[in-house]
């Protein structure tokens, strides 16, 4: 039956489907609704809708000192919580003008991109779930856990971490943490070599996401995409590299870029970027390292007014107590302002727009969440494709509710 | 030829329920198997929405493996699962779509709530956010922690098995069961 | 030459005389406020003109000042120059009895969701654009949750006691 029976005007029946590809769906990304019509297979028009994970992130930080806020930001992007936090933290210390010594900052630099690798290790192993490979999945979810242990050992919680302070960290890592991370280095690399092998060339994989979901660099740049998405499209923009945060700088990296900006794509940008991670840390834990004496001891910035003193000092100096108490009541000294300042997290440039008016609660924040951005292109990138095709979209994309809707 | 079992040779095997047994034949309480058969073999929903999904995956991947609780299959279709995990903030949006599933689902049927969003609204005291779930469905185990780690997931699920051992037969058409189910509005 | 931020303001008070006021420049991000009326024709320009180049909008998105009155409603843009690597800022004030903005959808198609993000928080009624609904919130709400005379929490739980959290 090669041509279509046409109905005639006015039946009841209709020439398309209509499908509910509903808020609750068996692929494990989120909350979101797309309603399909499709023409058989082929998807003529999706129409979505989110919001169903809406928790009023921007309403309830503005009833929260800065140092409260940073568990909210965890909830963001909730695959690499320690991405999120590194950027809210220098968002503060940008606004108080704090200065962030050196070990600190590589220190940064080793949790930031075992989050990256995280994040991206759920995003690749998903799209390989959603076509059908079920295998790299589980394999490569025990390597998380070897990245959740680090994590625990340093702030102690595995996924919303909650890491570091305004002005560094909590505490100082433990030579067990340090250990861990070895660990993790020296397994690490095997593992996502045989990963790679598993998919990369093979047959399977490349006829279900070559070609599926494509968008062009001038296209991508007007939606908005940035981060591996935008890669993937052809445009190198990566925050780490025009807008050099936390010392990276210091350190030698390459940005992978892509062609085309399909599902192939976007897994082979996100594939060399958890490669160029692996290098980062291992630069950041030499020159961690390479500190001797009193500086390898220095976990913190030296500001007093915003870092919570030592415990002992607290009971024992009149300064100290007074710093604590000045902080946890909220009477430290705000500069009235306004500031913007964007980190590159796991999905692209994650920006913070703080507007503080001298209290102790900001007066708007507005968190410039990059899922929800360059989700206005979905509609675009699956029309004309078949049903699969856009479910492979839609986790190639990496789409977090928690991120798209804050 | 076979090797023999070095690891794992201390597994606890479930105890056959007590009964008369004779050659070729066992009679025992109805009941008893049923739980038996039951608590063993859940088939649990994971309605993920947030965080807390996230953990649910590293329990069910090979670490912290659930499977071996007899959840092999996660069905994702309400019509053929008997345990509603609810993983995460549930907002009012959701609130009609999660009854929703719960309506579709067959008796008997558990709910898990996990996480502090699913159990009575978290850290969101929001007006977006629902504060807790037990607002829209009955819930059975509450499973508390931000969030939660594997093994209190996997400590939930067992709580879960140990109410689908002590159920019984006729608790879906007693009037205490039809009075609760009255109270949350489900016919 | 580098695009630096007094060039900028050169070419934009050039280009609208008198128009443009407030020029700041906090924490190194020029900023400034335009009138609303004008505020297509600013992202126009900064668009096309070949030294400025800002063809990025990063974020869009409203802020409430009760205290302005006939001002209370402002509408900030930030704009990216991916090529210098140069960022600005600028703001757009509007009355809350009637907020009315032109949209940007035409030009950057990424201002689609974020205005009705605004819209579904402020209630800033943007003019042009194609499908100015509710995003985030429920459909049926009624008021604008980001205003500042709006609570946080909602209004009908009963099992909270007030004097733990310091309002009874």
């Amino acid at each position: 039956m090669s041509e279509h029976i046409l109905l005639p005007e006015g039946s009841i029946e209709k020439q398309t489907t209509t499908l509910n590809l509903g808020p609750t769906h068996p692929a494990t990304h989120g909350v979101f609704q797309n309603i399909l019509e499709l023409d058989g297979e082929r998807i003529l028009k999706s129409t979505s809708t989110i919001g169903y994970i809406h928790r009023a992130f921007e309403k309830i930080a503005e009833r929260r000192p800065l140092y409260q806020i940073t568990p909210l930001t965890d909830r963001l992007n909730y695959c690499s919580s320690p991405l999120n936090n590194m950027g809210w933290h220098i968002t503060c210390e940008k606004l108080l003008g704090i200065k962030i010594p050196k070990r600190v900052d590589y220190l940064r630099v080793i949790i930031m991109e075992l989050a990256r690798i995280s994040d991206h290790l759920i995003c690749n192993s998903i799209v390989g779930v959603d076509s059908g490979a079920y295998t790299g999945f589980l394999y490569v979810m025990q390597y998380r856990e070897l990245i959740y242990e680090i994590y625990e050992e340093i702030c102690g919680s595995r996924l919303t971490t909650t890491i570091g302070r305004i002005g560094g960290f909590e505490r100082n890592f433990t030579p067990v943490a340090f250990q861990k991370l070895e660990k993790f280095l020296k397994e690490y690399p095997r593992v996502l070599k045989e990963f790679e092998n598993l998919f990369t060339r093979n047959r399977i994989f490349m006829d279900r996401t070559i070609g599926c979901g494509p968008i062009g660099a001038e296209r991508a740049l007007n939606y908005g995409f940035t981060g591996p998405n935008l890669r993937a499209a052809g445009v190198d923009y990566d925050v780490r590299v025009h807008t050099p945060y936390s010392s990276y700088e210091d350190f030698d990296f390459i940005v992978p870029v892509g062609t085309t900006g399909d599902c192939y794509d976007r897994f082979l940008v996100r594939n060399e970027e958890m490669w160029q991670s692996l290098s980062i840390i291992e630069q950041a834990y030499q020159k961690v390292q390479e500190f001797k004496g009193a500086e390898a001891e220095v976990f913190h910035a030296d500001s007093p007014a915003y870092y919570l003193p030592p415990k002992k000092d607290v009971y024992t100096k009149m300064e100290a107590l007074i710093y604590h108490f000045k902080i946890v009541m909220g009477e430290t000294e705000m500069p009235v302002g306004e500031v913007y300042s964007s980190v590159e997290a796991g999905n692209g440039e994650l920006g913070f727009y703080l507007i503080s008016d001298g209290g102790r609660t900001p007066y708007r924040l507005h968190f410039r969440r990059p899922c929800f951005i360059y989700y206005q292109a979905f509609e675009e990138l699956v029309k004309g494709g078949m049903l699969s095709d856009a479910i492979i979209t839609m986790s190639s994309l990496n789409l977090i509710a928690g991120e798209m809707d804050a | 030829m076979s090797r023999p079992v070095q690891y794992n040779n201390t597994i606890k095997f479930e105890g056959i329920p007590e009964g008369y047994m004779g050659e070729g034949f066992m009679a025992t309480n109805l009941e008893k198997v049923v739980s038996l058969a039951r608590k063993n073999s859940i088939w649990p929903l994971p309605f993920a929405t947030s965080c807390c999904g996230i953990e649910f995956m590293a329990t069910a991947a090979s670490h912290y493996d659930l499977a071996r609780f007899g959840a092999e299959r996660m069905s994702f279709s309400p019509r053929q699962c008997d345990l509603l995990l609810v993983m995460g903030t549930i907002a009012k949006k959701m609130g009609p779509v999660l009854r929703q599933v719960y309506l579709q689902m067959a008796e008997p049927r558990w709910v898990l709530s996990m996480g502090a969003c699913a159990c009575s609204g978290g850290i969101f005291d929001s007006y977006s956010v629902l504060q807790g779930i037990d607002q829209v469905i009955p819930v059975d185990v509450y499973v508390p922690g931000c969030p939660p780690r594997p093994e209190a997931v996997l400590d939930g699920f067992m709580k879960i098995q140990d109410l689908v051992n002590a159920e019984g037969l006729r608790r879906r058409n007693s009037d205490q069961y039809k009075e609760l189910m009255a109270g949350y509005g489900i016919q | 030459m580098t695009l630096t931020n007094e060039t900028i303001q050169q070419k934009l008070t050039d280009k609208f005389p008198d128009q443009l006021t407030d020029w700041q420049q906090p924490y190194g991000m020029l900023t400034f406020t335009a009138p609303k009326e004008l505020n297509l024709k600013v992202l126009q320009f900064l668009y096309d003109d070949a030294e400025l180049r800002f063809q990025f909008l990063t974020d869009l998105q409203a802020v409430h000042y009760p205290g302005n009155k006939g001002a209370e409603l402002a509408v900030v843009y930030h704009l990216h120059n991916l090529v210098d690597n140069v960022r600005i800022r600028f703001k757009v004030f509007t009355n809350i009895e009637k907020p009315d903005v032109f949209s940007a959808t035409a030009l950057y198609r990424s201002a689609n969701h974020m205005e009705r993000e605004t819209y579904d928080f402020y209630g800033v009624n943007f003019i042009g654009h194609p499908n100015l609904t509710r995003i985030l919130n429920v459909d049926e709400m009624d008021y604008f949750p980001m205003r500042k005379e709006f609570p946080l929490e909602e209004q009908s739980r009963i099992d909270k006691d007030d004097e733990m959290f310091g309002r009874g």
